[in-house]
């Protein structure tokens, strides 16, 4: 009897729109936690898990993925009627995505090479972030997001607390765990400076420079490190590259990588 | 130099394992990836024996000279704080019990530690938390009572680096205070050895009962020869005259602005340095509302939390936040404490990834005091 299980529990949606699905199976990944939180909320509606398909209204709406057609437009502000609180999810969500690649150039021309029949497709000329259309309550970075991040705010929401979740540079979570910093001891490229941390500075941890996958941190200041970077060997072409990758059209790194453009 | 012992390599050896029989748990230099960190060292085998780093802004480069000198290197990213001070710490457990809750405080189980090859200005930097968490109404017990237990073994610098400041400060390259036994490494032709004075009675007692003879003349001589070249080869200056009121003065300075252009606001500088103390406290709970807990955990000027209270943000600009930085660390610290945050290691300035310089920070400042020019046209 699914409906006295879930009495009083919150109901809670997971939408998705142009994503890879990577962050919402976050949520069936954290296996351990899993059945407790499917005990603590109502999943109404989470068609990658489930076939049960509840009609909202919702209390939490999860959603995934960039927005990039006028469908997705009217569809979002449909699910934003729906829900109390709206949560984005991940990079395509908070910032457009990777596919946001496609808004510095002409739309109709990558139409016309990819369908043989044009007319049919209905775009938006930029793959734009879910805030861009509706108010989001929270934007929960990373690409993907951290699982643990994703159950912080469920939890927090249960619970009517303050999520802990820091838009402070990847450095500071370097630092606590006592990484070696790459960009100092090696001479080596790292976003991690102006990114959010989050991820637990997983590339840091293996020697690898930071490639921004939370977008950029609270005070970005990109202009300073991409100076740094040209000292370390870095060219301007290189450097745009760096900026344009899963949060290209975060703010921050959009204005960086369009200014290290020749 | 009173009662001066001279200690061979097999004798610091017995050093550890005597260390290690009185259940401390002894942390040192040891070679990672690339780095020096302090990590649980059991032998001098774990020491990074031929080793040199050099150390300029914003970059750190570690290689092997060849020699057999074990302290040959200067200073490690982190410091012993990460013992004293460990970056996260729960506080406090709390459970639902029907209409109340009841609180378990978090025991502290952490061990003794015997810190080996802790440099002068590193003790000044201990000596500045020590006073922070045991004065006024907010004494932090758990740091109190790991440094209760704490053995130092303190090692006089040869060969500072280039970001070392430690002169101007008055805390190095001599060990000072707040040692049980201070070293310093000779290496002589052939012979290498170190000279040994104790600074405690349980630094005495340990000497002794590893059997330390005593040093001659000549090698205390050749320690008093380290100490003073490894002094004259200290060449970074920070003009310390006035600096309190300078700072205070000049919180409209141009170069807050200059500097907030460069600066990343990334928190490098605060995560380093051996006095920085800053941390915030999160809570946290199970899905359930049951359990919850509270976690200390280290934080930064830099951090737009930091700043953050009720209304607002008072310090949302970068500039607002390098200046909170410098002008705690090197004004309102004495003002607070008595003493300079500072101690001259100069690891903020390694570790800054673009390289941003305190000391040449307050140059800029200093030559273009707004005090001095304010009889001027501006
Ligand atoms: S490795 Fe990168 S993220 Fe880590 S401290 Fe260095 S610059 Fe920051
Ligand atoms: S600042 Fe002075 S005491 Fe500290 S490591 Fe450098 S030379 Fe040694
Ligand atoms: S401010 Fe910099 S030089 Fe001074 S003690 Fe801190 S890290 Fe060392
Ligand atoms: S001074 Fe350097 S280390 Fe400190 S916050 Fe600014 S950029 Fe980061």
């Amino acid at each position: 009897m699914p409906q006295r299980r879930n009495a009083g529990k919150p109901k809670v949606a997971v939408f998705k729109f142009a994503s890879c699905d990577g962050c919402q199976l976050s949520l069936l990944d954290a296996e351990e936690e899993l059945l407790d939180v499917a005990g603590a909320i109502n999943i109404a509606f989470f068609p990658e898990a489930s076939r049960r398909m509840l009609r909202g209204p919702y209390d939490i709406g999860i959603v995934e993925g960039s927005i990039t057609t006028p469908h997705d437009v009217e569809h979002i502000r449909a699910i934003r009627k729906s829900c109390g609180a709206l949560i984005t999810i991940g990079a395509c969500a908070t910032a457009g995505g990777i596919q946001a690649l496609r808004n510095w150039k002409d739309i109709r021309n990558f139409v016309h090479v990819v369908y043989a029949s044009p007319e049919y497709i209905s775009t938006l000329d930029r793959s734009l972030p879910v805030g861009s259309f509706v108010h989001v309550d929270f934007e929960l970075r990373g690409c993907p997001i951290n699982k643990f991040q994703l159950l912080e705010i469920i939890n927090a929401f249960l619970n009517k607390r303050k999520p802990n979740i820091h838009t402070y540079s990847v450095c500071m979570e370097c630092k606590i765990k006592g990484n070696n910093c790459i960009m100092v001891a090696r001479g080596e490229p790292c976003l991690g400076p102006v990114t959010q941390s989050g991820c637990g500075a997983i590339c840091p941890s293996f020697n690898r420079g930071c490639y921004g996958c939370f977008g950029p941190m609270e005070s970005p200041n990109a202009p300073a490190l991409s100076a740094r970077l040209h000292e370390l060997g870095q060219t301007k072409h290189d450097i745009k590259l760096a900026f344009r990758t899963f949060n290209a059209y975060a703010d921050a790194f959009r204005k960086e990588s369009e200014s290290n453009e020749q | 130099m009173n009662n001066p012992f001279r200690l061979t390599i097999e004798g610091l050896e017995r050093v550890i394992m005597s260390l290690q029989q009185k259940g401390y748990d002894v942390i040192g230099p040891r070679y990672s990836d690339g780095v020096i960190v302090y990590d649980r060292i059991h032998s001098i085998d774990d020491l990074p024996a031929g080793f040199v780093d050099e150390l300029t802004p914003g970059m750190y480069r570690l290689t092997k000279s060849g020699n057999r000198q074990f302290f040959g290197y200067t200073l490690p990213p982190q410091s012993w704080k990460r013992f004293l001070y460990p970056p996260c710490r729960e506080l406090f457990t709390l459970r639902k019990d029907g209409r109340s809750f009841g609180l378990t405080p978090k025991e502290d189980r952490s061990p003794a530690y015997a810190f080996v090859g802790v440099r002068a200005c590193e003790l000044s930097a201990i000596s500045i938390q020590d006073r922070v968490f045991s004065s006024g109404d907010y004494r932090d017990e758990a740091y109190l009572s790991v440094r209760r237990r704490n053995f130092i073994i303190a090692v006089n610098c040869s060969q500072p680096a280039e970001t070392c400041f430690c002169t101007s400060m008055g805390t190095g390259p001599k060990a000072g205070a707040g040692f049980d036994i201070v070293l310093t490494e000779i290496i002589n032709g052939e012979s290498h050895y170190f000279v040994a004075e104790a600074g405690s009675d349980a630094g005495t007692s340990l000497m002794e009962g590893i059997g330390a003879g005593g040093a001659d003349e000549s090698d205390v001589g050749a320690a008093d020869e380290t100490i003073r070249k490894a002094s004259a080869a200290v060449t970074r200056i920070m003009d310390t005259s006035d600096l309190p009121e300078l700072l205070a003065e000049n919180t409209d300075h141009p170069q807050w602005d200059d500097v907030a252009k460069r600066c990343l606001t990334c928190g490098n500088c605060t995560m380093v340095c051996p006095t920085c103390f800053c941390s915030t406290v999160e809570d946290r709970t199970d899905l359930a509302g049951r359990i919850a807990g509270r976690t200390r955990t280290w934080d930064s000027c830099f951090t737009m939390d930091f700043a953050r209270v009720s209304g607002g943000n008072f310090r949302i600009s970068g500039k607002s936040r390098y200046r909170q930085w410098l002008t705690h660390k090197l004004s309102s610290w004495v003002e607070q404490f008595g003493v300079s945050g500072c101690v001259g290691c100069g690891r903020c300035i390694t570790w800054c990834p673009v390289g941003i310089d305190l000391t040449a920070e307050v140059g800029a400042i200093k030559r273009g005091s707004t005090k001095q020019e304010s009889g001027g046209s501006r």
